[in-house]
């Protein structure tokens, strides 16, 4: 007689797999959103180096090179340069700037592959959490990365010199506020495509353009005057100019203030759209 | 001009063969025009993303030739002439478009149809080899690059920013340029193990594009640093167009396109030879 | 069994595949003839896609003798593969073309004219019953869809052998049925088919003659009805017994079966009863006084070929 044993269906007999009974709780929405949050935070464990390059490294290399470099050329320029010594004017312009890069970038790809991809929405959403404990808690993992790349940007540009007021800190925040006014709006679209071939039309088409002319590295008065109601309407130039504000250290804080509202009307936009839009796509 | 434009049903065809027999191929890969043909085929649909794509270092032209121009009044072209800050940046966007179209195509292009297409999977299921797929995808990013490059100077010339016939033999070193860089992009892709090592690549590309006396000239770096700047890549390519453009032909120029040959021949013989490796286990 | 013989398409001698210290393949003698359907039967990694892949010529032997149409692989790769029809395990389709693009496409990779590609597309897009939707982008078809996409994909270049690396894995009842039909189709206008499955069912519908492989090796070759009755009684017992333990019945049972059984095989969750009258040794176990709680009498299949050969199931 041959004796086949378990062989093949190796780990079927024993009956130990429910030895840990843990029920499931139903969260209110701030515990729904940290429990969204806490998985995005643990993912991100392996994949920080990216964000490191493109969040704080590509910012300093920018504001080496068109701050530090041309910089030289500006001061001495023709017209006599922009009232300040062009570094101290670009570096507050360049940190809205990369927050605002750094929020879309956030909520473009990773949204598709937590719907298409790797799926994280829909594992979250086979628990307790709600729609909007996933959309919030996947804001707010934005915002804290946000947060992060501004404050380091912050602290290794003033070290440079390119920082010289405390009032920095105030730009720090409205940085991060300007990059989830990309966010938010941002990923109700990345959640609406089915495809990523709308994002390289984002890119191309309105990032770029608006990193390139809401005043980033020159003051909007440079640009024809068709052009610069475009520019106003940007949230980043709003950034910009509050940015700028506060880091030159003597802020109108009304215009400041005034700025920002701005800012957080976007966020609330955004929420709002991204909130109809998950709720499509991803019930049903 | 060029491969995907929206030309009439039936011209299509002819404008495909006359494109795949216009690329050079090197003996032995006869069967590359049929990946670029593939490639064409693919962006019929996408023709306004793929035409659209010279319209950044547009935006970049006038964004800091007009806004920050200025700003910074004239330039040191090199030997004292003195040019208009547009005058000056233009060939320069002209060359790192070229770098950043071919390294776009050569990398993550590649590593996606490699990894998570698998598109040559089933192309050597066929007669093609990895010879075929490599000569393949760098001819499409030249033809493309090519279109682009030809696209940005119109807008240059338009612009008034070109001085000189000699700005014609931009666009062939241009051509070079997306060469070298395709070959050696493409070439890094076969070590690429996932897209967070795309991360790695962008720490070479960005500083290149901001450091290679693209945006201000070689002498107002320290000095120090202008060595280094001089070893990169991209200042021989950005050097060998500016020249170009302004009309100011230099023997130099033939040390610049003799660093882009061996560039880019090496690119192509290590790239041909990983996947090999890769691709045939 | 010569390798000069024109009808033998494939023959390989002491074929082999090594990955590093790893062997795949370990020395395997086949001969594939002209117009029969060929199957290697085995479990997930046993050597069966290693040897599609070396038959393919995307992989070099690491050792032995293998001709294809008469041609080596490791010269004559882009010359066989033009002979070739490949469907791999898992689909690599152009999710960037449609799934007419998808075969105009791959035909122009063998050099075939654009007119002529046209055609072949047409015509295969009705053998695979995709015709509706030829302007369709592959990505929401499906997976029977994409399977029977993917093996039109195959016979663009009318291929004298074609090789299907588990062709039906991962697809509903419903979808495998449509897909064996057509796999007889081609059968029958004499393309010589080369299949891997760990589907038994699958080998014995679809194969004239197999080789039942396990840890790189072949250890039985046959057609699908003289290796079960080589290997295999004519009937099967299947036993299961009210506690989840069944191998402390394997005793009594051997014993109450007596000499109707041939053998008896222990499983996780039944025995099973070689035998060859299937009721005859229901009674006897009944008449030892066993009480088992489901009984069920087959036939033998080449799932118990396998059992017998190596010990194990074929799909775990």
């Amino acid at each position: 007689m041959t004796t086949t044993g378990t062989a093949g269906i190796a780990g079927t007999t024993g009956t130990t797999a429910h030895a840990v009974r843990a029920g499931g709780t139903v969260p209110g929405r701030a515990a729904g959103t940290g429990r969204a949050l806490e998985f995005w935070a643990r993912t991100y464990r392996r994949t920080w180096r990216g964000s490191v390059v493109s969040g704080v490294l590509s910012p300093l290399l920018y504001l080496g090179s068109l701050g530090f470099g041309l910089g030289t050329l500006v001061d001495d320029g023709a017209s006599g340069g922009v009232g300040v010594p062009y570094v101290l004017f670009v570096a507050p312009g360049v940190l809205a700037a990369n927050a605002m890069q750094a929020g879309v970038g956030e909520a473009t790809w990773p949204v598709m592959g937590a719907i298409k991809w790797q799926r994280q929405y829909h594992a979250m959403l086979a628990t307790p959490l709600a729609v909007v404990d996933v959309l919030l808690g996947h804001l707010a993992f934005i915002v804290l990365r946000l947060l992060a790349v501004s404050v380091v940007f912050g602290v290794v540009g003033a070290l440079l010199g390119a920082f010289t007021s405390w009032w920095t800190a105030g730009a720090v925040l409205v940085a991060t506020l300007c990059g989830a006014a990309y966010a938010a709006p941002v990923m109700a679209f990345a959640a609406a495509q089915e495809n990523d071939q709308g994002f390289a039309y984002l890119f191309r088409f309105v990032l770029v353009p608006t990193f390139l002319f809401a005043g980033t590295f020159y003051p909007v008065d440079q640009l024809p005057a068709a052009i610069r109601p475009v520019a106003w309407v940007t949230p980043l130039w709003h950034a910009t100019q509050a940015c700028r504000d506060l880091a030159l250290g003597s802020p109108d804080l009304a215009a400041v203030g005034a700025h920002c509202a701005y800012l957080a009307l976007w966020v609330a936009v955004g929420v709002a759209a991204a909130r109809v839009v998950y709720r499509r796509r991803l019930v049903r | 001009m060029t491969t995907a434009t929206p030309v009439p049903a039936a011209g299509r065809g002819a404008v495909l063969r006359a494109l795949a027999r216009a690329v050079p191929m090197p003996a032995g890969a006869g069967m590359a025009r049929m990946l670029v043909e593939r490639n064409a085929r693919v962006y019929r649909r996408g023709w306004l993303l793929l035409v659209s794509g010279f319209v950044e270092p547009v935006f970049y032209l006038f964004s800091l030739g007009v806004g920050l121009g200025a700003l910074v009044g004239d330039v040191d072209a090199g030997g004292g002439v003195l040019v208009p800050y547009a005058v000056f940046v233009a060939p320069a966007m002209l060359a790192s478009s070229a770098m950043n179209g071919a390294v776009f195509d050569s990398t993550f292009n590649v590593f996606f149809k490699l990894k998570y297409a698998r598109l040559y999977d089933s192309v050597l299921a066929t007669p093609l080899g990895p010879r075929d797929v490599a000569v393949g995808e760098i001819a499409w990013a030249q033809l493309r690059g090519g279109m682009y490059a030809v696209m940005f100077m119109l807008v240059m010339a338009a612009s008034g920013l070109l001085r000189s016939w000699w700005a014609l033999l931009a666009l062939p070193a241009a051509t070079l340029v997306g060469l070298a860089f395709a070959a050696v992009g493409m070439a890094a892709t076969t070590w690429m193990r996932s897209w967070q090592d795309f991360d790695l690549l962008n720490l070479v590309v960005l500083p290149m594009f901001l450091f290679s006396a693209t945006f201000f000239p070689l002498s107002t770096y320290p000095e120090g640093l202008q060595p280094v700047v001089r070893a990169l890549p991209l200042y021989h390519a950005v050097e060998l167009v500016r020249g170009l453009c302004l009309g100011l032909p230099d023997v130099s120029m033939l040390g610049h396109v003799a660093y882009l040959l061996v560039l880019g021949a090496g690119g192509v013989v290590v790239a041909a030879r990983r996947l090999d490796r890769l691709l045939l286990s | 069994m010569d390798a000069d013989d024109p009808e033998v398409l494939i023959s390989a001698r002491g074929l082999t595949k090594r990955f590093d210290d790893f062997t795949a393949v370990d020395g395997i003698d086949v001969d594939v003839r002209r117009g029969e359907a060929f199957g290697f039967l085995g479990p997930n990694g046993a050597g069966k896609s290693s040897t599609m892949r070396m038959v393919g010529c995307v992989s070099p032997p690491s050792g032995g003798e293998l001709r294809i149409l008469g041609l080596d692989p490791r010269t004559d790769g882009p010359r066989i593969r033009a002979r070739l029809g490949v469907v791999p395990q898992r689909d690599t389709l152009d999710e960037e073309l449609t799934v007419a693009e998808n075969l105009v496409v791959y035909a122009r990779y063998f050099g075939i004219s654009r007119k002529a590609a046209h055609a072949k597309a047409a015509e295969l897009l009705e053998f695979a019953q995709l015709a509706e939707r030829a302007g369709s982008r592959v990505e929401p078809l499906s997976g029977g869809m994409k399977r029977r996409l993917t093996i039109a994909r195959s016979l663009v270049n009318d291929p004298e052998i074609l090789l299907l690396d588990e062709p039906t894995t991962g697809l509903d009842p419903q979808a495998r049925h449509v897909l064996w039909d057509r796999l007889f189709r081609l059968k029958r206008q004499g393309v010589t088919l080369v299949l891997t499955t760990h589907y038994m069912d699958e080998a014995e519908q679809l194969c004239d003659r197999l080789v039942v492989m396990d840890a790189g090796r072949i250890v039985a070759e046959g057609s699908p009805r003289s290796l079960i009755e080589e290997h295999s009684s004519r009937e099967v017992l299947e036993l299961r017994f009210p506690d989840d333990d069944n191998a402390p019945w394997a005793g009594p049972v051997t014993t109450g079966a007596g000499v109707l059984a041939e053998r008896v095989e222990v499983l996780p969750d039944r025995l099973l009863v070689y035998t060859p009258d299937g009721d005859a040794a229901v009674q006897a176990v009944h008449a030892a006084g066993l009480r088992p709680s489901s009984v069920l009498v087959r036939r033998s299949t080449l799932e118990d070929v396998f059992l017998h050969l190596t010990g194990r199931l074929l799909v775990d």
